[in-house]
């Protein structure tokens, strides 16, 4: 990485220099004055830099090394399916056919687009067992509360108004229950027992008339599978309530079962976690949202169709339907790569990923077994979580070994997540790692495991090698400086 | 041979790894799957494809849209077509960025920080507001979350909207408000701005927000002035504002007509149309609102050492720690979007930000002019940035159906969205249509709209 301090652009920033190129314009130009009113003409320039096509590259390209991306190396981030972002996505997704047409052209004049997207809808109702799509939210998040809006609007239609809460697991993705009050909704806890499962006692007491839903990933956030979804889907099921798999997880289990043989009614998928839309520094994702038949009249509209003489268009005409969650119909170029994604690797490809995905998860979670504490003793399935829990009475923290993970040259693991897990570190290593790059992150691991031993302010101090230190986050939030300005 | 590119594991590793783990084959690390729950056989998904059947398949899609290359556009409505210097996919095709993900370990992730925190600067700029998030998934969820933002300062559950926002736009709206049981009160129009008796009428003590789009959907430039003064009569209401950030390069900015939020979609500066999506919202906001925002926001700060660095802050407003009283549940924004917004603004500067707004106003006006000139009428009768209304005389739909024969894409047709509007098109002319496409579209229509 560039160890050299980077300036901001604004300060490469020197009168005069351009980095674009129009051509001359080519009506006769009448004074601002007479086509805007006085009022509204602005007197200030914007301050914007002004840096030369090179300076520009340079700004950017010194940025990028400053980095870390699944390009770079190893990125163990649970829960957040790291994976390869394959080049070919890139290039079919830039495509001028499906980057260059406008949302609202006549629907003859895209139907290549309205295919795919149909296309790539029937692909995600098999892979989820589910009866219909919707491709309309944008990411995980949105996907979340799109499905909630829908059970929202099911139970509305029944004119049952007294489903007011939403159970979510403690160990629960944060977005779980953000998304659950933003549906209106209060989020009720439900917890985990032992095994790190769903704890079915404690389940059957928070289950009642008032519960709308319930929001749970299998695997759950731990990497574990819920062995009793069946049992949990009817205890929610008996209670009137929906079950609503989050997808965030789906990686660990495609062709071995599906949420909706497991008995979830609604279903979110992150396009860009188990379907390679790269993440892009945190996103464009794209979230979109199953449902089983019973749900389907409530799902945004439009929908894609394909009609009888074979022509793919908008379905306008939803009357039940919970509206527009977004402007458009998603974020299409997300979708693109997705599709492409899914063709590249079939149905028997997608199992495969599942399995090497487990693999990987089980084999790095044995080898490291010895070396961290491990809360839970049954098979993971694509993640695991550790507990730095052995380290911590070292004086050594599970921050101050993500941070040491930097020296080695890894994106470190998710950490102090899920909470129940005293100083987690949540691993996830996807199914296009190899074993070498597995192997050697766990001798990394073991050796900063045996540094909290014998040099443990090694540790304490990391990273070492970054283009900077721990920054002061304190000051940051107390004295926010959310932007440059000129001094 | 390994049948699958993008899976490294050899039948030998797969075997070594079984054996280190003490299992015998991968059936068995999926034992804890109950067998009734077991999905038999494969799934039945369309047929896997190599690298060059697939980018054949790809492209003939494509080849089924007609695309801005070949035709000349004049449809906006939200959407438009200009023009995006080619630096911004040299810089969004860098693995290290869009491989990247959420930059929480901020010692390798200072190149994604300090694009974000130069992002909020630029939209901090041409908004005139002092901070902005990292973005929003696009400007109609910014917009719904700018409302929400409002309710729960205000704790007040009347949304005031005028009906001159993107149509869209209200739609989600109307979607967010009745998961939060949020009234919304639409304003209407007069001579195609909001109607300012009807809004003075509405906007009372019971009033969290008050909605305008400036330009608005019908490129038309609200009176920021007067729409500003009757929000802020009352007490606590707060005045949201949606703004093509182009547009600002030469419009006097949200800030300075005291908006207290300013939302908006970044798709004119640097992003492709992409059939709608992924575009970029993005939210910006008076100071006193800092702590309110929805999303990521970077903050300048320090290391050990005393070197400049930057950091995801404020996150106590955010989902992965405040849960259930965050002020917003999104998580993925459209990150790579924004930074290809910051290239786009860095690439125009503080001239071509300028020039680019200056050639779309002179060009809308030129084919306003010269519609009238050959006796189309235009509706628009107040001042606009690119875009204005015409009568057709006809259905839009079949006219733009003719325009296409003749390798042009017609407006927005109005009727879709608004009562009244029958045979009225919304055209957008941005500065990619040169004085030549021009002449030919209103010579095209005008042969069109005479019958």
């Amino acid at each position: 990485m560039d160890n050299q301090n980077q300036p901001l652009i604004f300060e490469r920033s020197r009168e005069g220099r351009v980095a674009f190129s129009l051509p001359e314009l080519d009506v006769p130009e009448k004074p601002l004055t007479e086509l805007v009113g006085e009022a509204y003409l602005r007197q200030d320039e914007p301050h914007f830099p002004e840096v030369s096509e090179l300076e520009l590259i340079r700004h950017y390209t010194a940025l990028s090394r400053r980095n870390f991306g699944v390009d770079n190396g190893f990125y163990p981030l649970g829960s957040c399916t790291m994976k390869y972002n394959p080049k070919v996505n890139e290039q079919v997704a830039r495509l001028d056919g499906l980057t260059k047409i406008h949302p609202y052209q006549d629907e003859q004049t895209v139907q290549g687009a309205l295919e795919l997207l149909y296309r790539l809808q029937e692909n995600l109702q098999e892979i989820t067992g589910m009866d219909a799509v919707t491709l309309q939210p944008a990411a995980g998040a949105h996907g979340e509360w799109t499905g909630l809006m829908i059970i929202r609007a099911y139970h509305e239609s029944r004119a049952d108004f007294k489903r007011t809460k939403v159970i979510v697991p403690d160990t629960a993705h944060g977005t779980n229950p953000a998304s659950a009050a933003v549906a209106g909704f209060e989020a009720v806890t439900v917890k985990s027992n032992e095994n790190g499962l769903v704890d079915l006692d404690d389940l059957r007491r928070v289950a009642d008339e008032t519960t709308a839903a319930l929001m749970l990933t299998n695997p759950n956030t731990l990497g574990l599978f819920e062995t009793q979804i069946q049992d949990i889907a009817e205890i929610i099921h008996e209670a009137g309530g929906k079950v609503y798999y989050d997808g965030a997880n789906m990686n660990a289990i495609m062709g071995v079962t599906r949420p909706g043989d497991m008995g979830y009614d609604v279903v979110h998928l992150n396009l860009h976690k188990t379907f390679t839309g790269p993440h892009g520094g945190g996103g464009p994702g794209s979230g979109p949202v199953g449902v089983k038949a019973d749900l389907a009249s409530f799902l945004p509209k439009p929908l894609i169709m394909k009609r009888e003489n074979g022509s793919f268009g908008l379905d306008f005409d939803r009357p039940q339907s919970i509206g527009r969650v977004k402007a458009f119909y998603g974020n299409f170029g997300i979708n693109v790569r997705a599709y492409a994604y899914i063709r590249t690797m079939g149905g028997k490809g997608l199992f495969q990923v599942s399995k090497d995905a487990v693999l990987n998860a089980n084999y790095m979670l044995k080898r490291l077994s010895g070396y961290f504490e491990t809360p839970f003793k049954q098979l993971c399935k694509h993640e695991f979580v550790l507990s730095g829990s052995r380290q911590k009475k070292l004086g050594v923290r599970t921050l101050d070994m993500a941070k040491r993970l930097l020296d080695f040259g890894y994106y470190p693991p998710t950490i102090y997540f899920p909470l129940l897990v005293d100083e987690a570190l949540m691993i996830e290593p996807t199914e296009t790692e190899s074993k070498e790059t597995l192997d050697a992150f766990i001798d990394h691991l073991i050796e900063i495991a045996k540094e909290a031993e014998s040099a443990p302010e090694k540790v304490q101090e990391a990273p070492h090698q970054t283009v900077i230190g721990r920054l002061d986050e304190t000051r940051a939030a107390r004295h926010p400086v959310l932007r440059y300005v000129k001094e | 041979m390994s049948e699958f590119r993008y899976l490294p594991l050899t039948e030998k590793d797969r075997h070594d790894m079984l054996d280190v783990i003490g299992i015998n084959s991968d059936e068995a690390l999926f034992a804890d799957v109950p067998e009734k729950i077991r999905f038999k056989g494969e799934l039945n998904l369309e047929s896997k494809l190599s690298e060059p059947e697939l980018i054949r398949f790809f492209s003939a899609l494509a080849k089924k849209n007609a695309s801005t290359t070949e035709y000349a556009s004049f449809l906006g409505a939200g959407v438009y077509d200009h023009y995006i210097p080619s630096v911004v996919d040299s810089v969004i095709s860098r693995g290290e960025f869009y491989t990247a993900y959420t930059p929480y370990q901020a010692e390798v992730s200072q190149g994604e920080l300090q694009a974000i925190f130069e992002f909020q600067t630029l939209i901090c700029e041409l908004t005139g507001m002092e901070a902005a998030n990292s973005s929003m998934y696009d400007g109609s969820t910014a917009l719904a979350e700018a409302a929400l933002l409002s309710n729960g300062v205000t704790r007040n559950k009347k949304v005031i909207v005028s009906e001159s926002v993107h149509p869209e736009y209200r739609e989600v709206l109307a979607t967010y408000a009745h998961g939060r049981g949020l009234d919304v009160v639409t304003v209407p129009m007069k001579d195609g701005a909001t109607d300012l008796e009807a809004l003075e009428a509405a906007t009372d003590d019971a009033t969290s927000c008050v909605i305008v789009q400036y330009p608005n959907f019908f490129g038309q430039i609200e009176p920021m002035n007067e729409i500003e003064q009757i929000v802020h009569r009352v007490k606590r209401a707060h005045l949201i504002v949606s703004s093509n950030p182009l547009s600002l390069g030469l419009l006097t900015p949200p800030g300075r007509f005291k908006a207290d939020i300013v939302i908006g979609d970044c798709q004119p500066l640097g992003i492709s149309e992409s059939f709608g999506g992924p575009h970029c919202g993005y939210f910006a906001v008076a100071k006193k609102l800092i702590r309110k925002v929805p999303g990521r926001l970077v903050g300048e700060t320090v290391d050990e050492k005393g070197q400049r660095g930057y950091v995801l802050t404020l996150q106590a407003r955010e989902q992965h720690i405040r849960r259930e009283k965050a002020t917003s549940n999104i998580c993925s924004n459209q990150a790579l979007n924004a930074l290809a917004s910051s290239v786009a603004m860095t690439a125009f500067g503080k001239k071509g930000i300028r020039e680019l707004a200056k050639q779309n106003i002179q060009k809308a006006h030129y084919a306003a002019e010269q519609f009238q000139k050959s006796g189309i009428k235009i509706v628009t009768n107040q001042a606009f940035f690119n875009e204005f209304v015409i009568d057709c005389g006809r259905p839009v739909s079949e006219v733009n159906h003719e325009l296409f024969a003749q390798g042009i894409i017609g407006g927005y047709d109005l009727s879709k969205s608004y009562e009244g509007y029958t045979n009225k098109m919304l055209v957008a002319v941005t500065e990619m249509r040169s004085k030549n496409e021009i002449d030919q579209f209103v010579k095209a229509l005008g042969g069109i709209s005479v019958g």
